[in-house]
């Protein structure tokens, strides 16, 4: 399939091949469902709607639920207010959420459609009935990409929720409380960030939490509305914490400056802990805001080190591809330079040209092909270009792992062909080791594979 | 049983209680769960097999994204269609129009790929930002001597029925202009299968050996070249019918080419099918060898059949997809296995389609359009159903409930059509029905019927 692209990089202006972002309202999406009893809701066409949720459910194997505005000819002309309106009424009849988050599209964007100035219509028509809730994000699909639409939901739960602190004196704080905005990431990173910031002895608020939404047990049941989520009760306090770390500049920055300014929580922006180096970084900041660091937690990073050093002579110099979205890809540059390892082709869909500084502050000297808002295309040519040893990204990056024949590591979103993200984590020391050793199989595999008889070692 | 949206009351019936008349057809609730898709959904996935061409989305990058190499449309050849090209339309051409961009795209496509043609959709802001995408699409095309197809697909005209038009008017626009005179008596075009998992070439094949050759395939592995002559052709044969009924009847007006409505989809139909070819070119040595093919294919999976039946007798069946008439060939197929059906629903079925499933099911039988999660849940509950046949939104619903699945839509991997097809639907039902996995998960282990949890 992919024996259309040329080696031969031409500049160019205006399209977009085999992308490596998607847009704004599938990430608003996912943030929503980490509220607990929460309603994704789309204004725009149902299309979008439908889209998003087979997306969702393609990654993570579990049912999405969300409604749409469900737009027609009209609605595109005289403005959605009509289906947002009814579209609320039967929500709230139907499906009894304790919250709705809407989120825009495109076109509701485009024709200019007022959410705030709606719901109050809504409200004046007594349509959200006592104790429930509606929060909205402008979501355009055609500014930043779906990171920066995750970003948006985020920092909404903290504008409609986090209760107001008039000044830094009149805030009362609970001095075991840590926020975490924990970003794009899968529930079973979530659950991991939770279960290291707790190990430090401190009492965490994570939002949004999508751990208990879509990584839930077989019952036997659907459930409409899973245990999981971050609730408003924990929403409503977010100004108590100590702190909100916003793990992520793209998905988790601008929430935690949201906090800052309506509750003088101050904030703190961390790479996602991905690795050594961003995860040591994450515990340091938990112990600063009075966590403590355990001999367990010391023995999870010892292990973690110990199994690099079993191993480092295999990553040592082998080139790295890596794709996907910029708190991702940023953290995951980190780990594969400290493995040894030269990340020469780095790329991400979304916009932003913090990307490139970061990427090229992490590799220095060693900086090679660095890109944002970029797409596979160019990736692929990139690797024509100049092989690499191992490609990491999403599982978008199997047409070019194919093509050029390199070992693939999936991570990231979306997984649509494998199994295992929504369940075992990627950040975090344990996360590290799981990636680690996917990494090295796939190098390992490979030698295996391509050497000779007589090379062929039953020890590695 | 879930309390159903006052609105949708009358988009579900149940068969043997006197009701008749199903409402369907009709725009979706607001705010319902709906688990339809757009206009822009139904035009790209009829036109995305086409694979000498070149699939332009024109919008912002999500509508490109969502349908990348989703659907397994095989093609025996070049493989353009399974790229993922969009105008990535950002703020500014949203506010300043966005046809310079289109123009740029279409360019550097055309001049890299030398494609047979290309195809433009228009998503949603397309048309509210102004941009004249048939002015553009006819400036390239001149420039290239290439058809250059607009598809107007904003998504907010509707369900993917709307798009199934749209696609049908862009495909109408290449029909007829190459020359076919080189096109024999015996020769058919195939309207509606988009050779998933390599389907339209097991129908191809039974076709070469009662001599009837395929002229042109709409669209699954089809080619620009050959669309552009299947106005040539001696019989339409229409088989996923909402998405190109009505292709076929533009041709048959257009060219008087006659069309058959067919399912290739359990023995039953697909031996149908193949007869009315047979009949249809009044050439007795043709139905004779139909006479042969369909004794000699069906005697070869029947040991299949009769085996997975043994596992599968009594057991009961859910079916959810795109359209009513699949529907129907399921009910027939599943009943070969059986398999008595609980629930047959679609998204978008017809009125007739949907009549005639209520005549076709047994009594107590739930028909539904355009239905919802919650919904589905309690019916499979209520009916008790041990396997549910859907797409993607469905597939983890049933597992949920300890049911078991058959994709019968973009995401199946093997062939369920044709003979050889009805022995992969056997197999896989069994495998799903009968899987290990079921004594962990016991299905229905509620005695309450499933409710909407809220």
């Amino acid at each position: 399939m992919l024996n259309h692209t040329p080696t031969e990089i031409a500049e160019r202006s205006a399209l977009r091949i085999n992308p490596a972002k998607t847009c704004q309202p599938i990430g608003a999406m996912y943030a929503a469902l980490g509220i607990h009893r929460c309603l994704p809701y789309s204004h725009g066409s149902q299309g979008c709607c439908s889209y998003h949720r087979s997306h969702l459910t393609r990654h993570f194997k579990e049912p999405v639920m969300a409604a749409t505005s469900a737009f027609t000819e009209g609605a595109s002309v005289f403005g959605g207010q009509p289906n947002l309106l009814e579209g609320l009424k039967t929500v709230f009849t139907t499906y009894s959420p304790d919250v709705v988050a809407v989120h825009t599209t495109c076109l509701s964007e485009t024709i200019g459609d007022d959410i705030p100035q709606i719901v109050g219509e809504a409200k004046r028509q007594e349509i959200i009935p006592e104790g429930k809730y509606v929060i909205h994000a402008n979501t355009p699909s055609y500014v930043g990409s779906h990171v920066v639409g995750f970003a948006n939901m985020c920092t909404s739960m903290a504008t409609y929720f986090a209760k107001e602190v008039k000044s830094p004196r009149r805030r009362t704080t609970d001095k075991h409380q840590i926020n975490i905005v924990p970003g794009f990431v899968d529930p079973s990173d979530m659950r991991e960030l939770r279960r290291l910031a707790e190990a430090t002895g401190l009492k965490v608020t994570m939002f949004p939490d999508t751990s208990g939404v879509v990584d839930t047990p077989q019952t036997g049941k659907h459930i409409f509305y899973p245990e999981g989520g971050t609730t408003v009760t924990e929403l409503q306090n977010l100004g108590r914490g100590v702190a909100t770390m916003a793990l992520g500049w793209w998905a988790s920055r601008d929430a935690a400056i949201e906090v800052e300014k309506k509750a003088y929580v101050p904030r703190e922006i961390l790479d996602l802990p991905i690795g050594i180096g961003a995860t040591d970084r994450f515990l340091k900041i938990l112990k600063f805001r009075g966590g403590e660091i355990t001999k367990e937690l010391e023995r999870e990073r010892g292990q973690l080190v110990d199994l690099i050093v079993d191993t480092q002579q295999h990553f040592h110099g082998k080139k790295v591809a890596i794709f996907g979205d910029p708190d991702h890809v940023l953290a995951l540059t980190e780990f594969c330079r400290d493995l040894g390892m030269v990340p020469v082709h780095v790329l991400t869909g979304t916009p932003g040209k913090r990307f490139g500084e970061e990427a090229n502050r992490i590799l220095g000297a060693k900086a090679g092909n660095i890109k944002f808002e970029g797409d596979l295309f160019t990736m692929h040519q990139w690797i024509k270009n100049e092989p690499v040893d191992l490609l990491l990204g999403n599982t978008y990056g199997k047409h070019i792992a194919r093509a050029q024949d390199i070992p693939f590591v999936r991570v990231g979103w979306p997984i649509l062909d494998r199994v295992g993200h929504s369940l075992m984590p990627t950040v975090g020391y344990a996360g590290a080791i799981r990636l680690a050793s996917r990494m090295l199989d796939a190098l390992l595999d490979r030698r295996d594979r391509d050497a000779p008889e007589h090379q062929f070692e039953l020890v590695l | 049983m879930t309390e159903l949206l006052a609105a949708r009351a009358r988009q579900v019936i149940r068969t043997g209680e006197g009701e008749t008349g199903i409402e369907c057809e009709k725009q979706s609730v607001a705010g319902s769960v709906s688990q339809r898709a757009c206009t822009f959904c139904g035009s790209r996935v009829v036109l995305y097999p086409i694979a000498d061409a070149v699939h332009l989305v024109h919008g912002p990058i999500g509508c490109a994204v969502y349908t990348w190499d989703i659907r397994g449309a095989l093609s025996s050849g070049p493989e353009l269609h399974r790229l993922s090209f969009s105008t990535d339309l950002r703020e500014r051409h949203v506010v300043f129009g966005g046809e310079q961009q289109l123009e740029a795209s279409l360019v550097e496509l055309i001049e890299r790929h030398h494609p047979k043609a290309a195809f433009v959709y228009a998503t949603c802001i397309v048309g509210v930002i102004g941009d004249d995408v048939s002015a553009i699409c006819r400036q390239v095309s001149e420039r290239y001597g290439i058809p250059v197809v607009p598809v107007q697909s904003e998504g907010f005209q509707g369900s993917k029925k709307q798009g199934y038009d749209a696609a049908c008017e862009a495909l109408m626009s290449l029909i007829g202009t190459a020359d076919a005179s080189d096109v024999g008596p015996h020769t058919v075009n195939l309207l509606g299968d988009f050779n998933l998992a390599g389907e339209i070439w097991i129908i191809t094949e039974y076709l070469k050996k009662m001599g009837v050759e395929v002229v042109a395939n709409l669209t699954g592995d089809g080619r620009v070249d050959d669309i552009r002559k299947a106005h040539g052709a001696g019989l339409n044969l229409v088989q996923c019918s909402g998405s190109t009924t009505r292709l076929a009847m533009q041709m048959q007006a257009a060219y008087g080419i006659p069309f058959k409505k067919i399912s290739y989809f359990g023995i039953d139909d697909m031996a149908a099918a193949l007869y009315a070819v047979a009949e249809h070119f009044k050439d007795p040595e043709m139905l004779q060898r139909t006479r042969e093919l369909v004794s000699a294919e069906i005697a070869e999976i029947l040991p299949v059949i009769e085996e997975c039946r043994r596992d599968l007798e009594g057991k009961r069946a859910a079916i959810y997809v795109g359209g009513a008439f699949k529907a129907i060939s399921l009910v027939k197929a599943l009943r070969l296995l059986g398999m008595k059906t609980v629930l047959a629903g679609s998204q978008t079925g017809t009125r007739d389609d949907y009549e005639y499933l209520t005549e076709l099911c047994d009594p107590g039988t739930v028909i539904v359009d355009d239905s919802n999660p919650a919904e589905l849940s309690a019916f499979l509950s209520e009916g008790k159903a041990d396997l549910f046949i859907g797409g993607v939104k469905e597939r983890p619903l049933a597992y949920k409930l300890g049911v078991a699945f058959c994709d019968h839509n973009h995401e199946r991997k093997l062939p369920l059509e044709g003979f050889i097809g009805m022995a992969n639907f056997a197999r896989e039902v069994r495998a799903s029905v009968c899987s290990p996995v079921w004594q962990f998960a016991p299905r229905h282990q509620n005695s309450e019927p499933q409710t909407l949890e809220v």
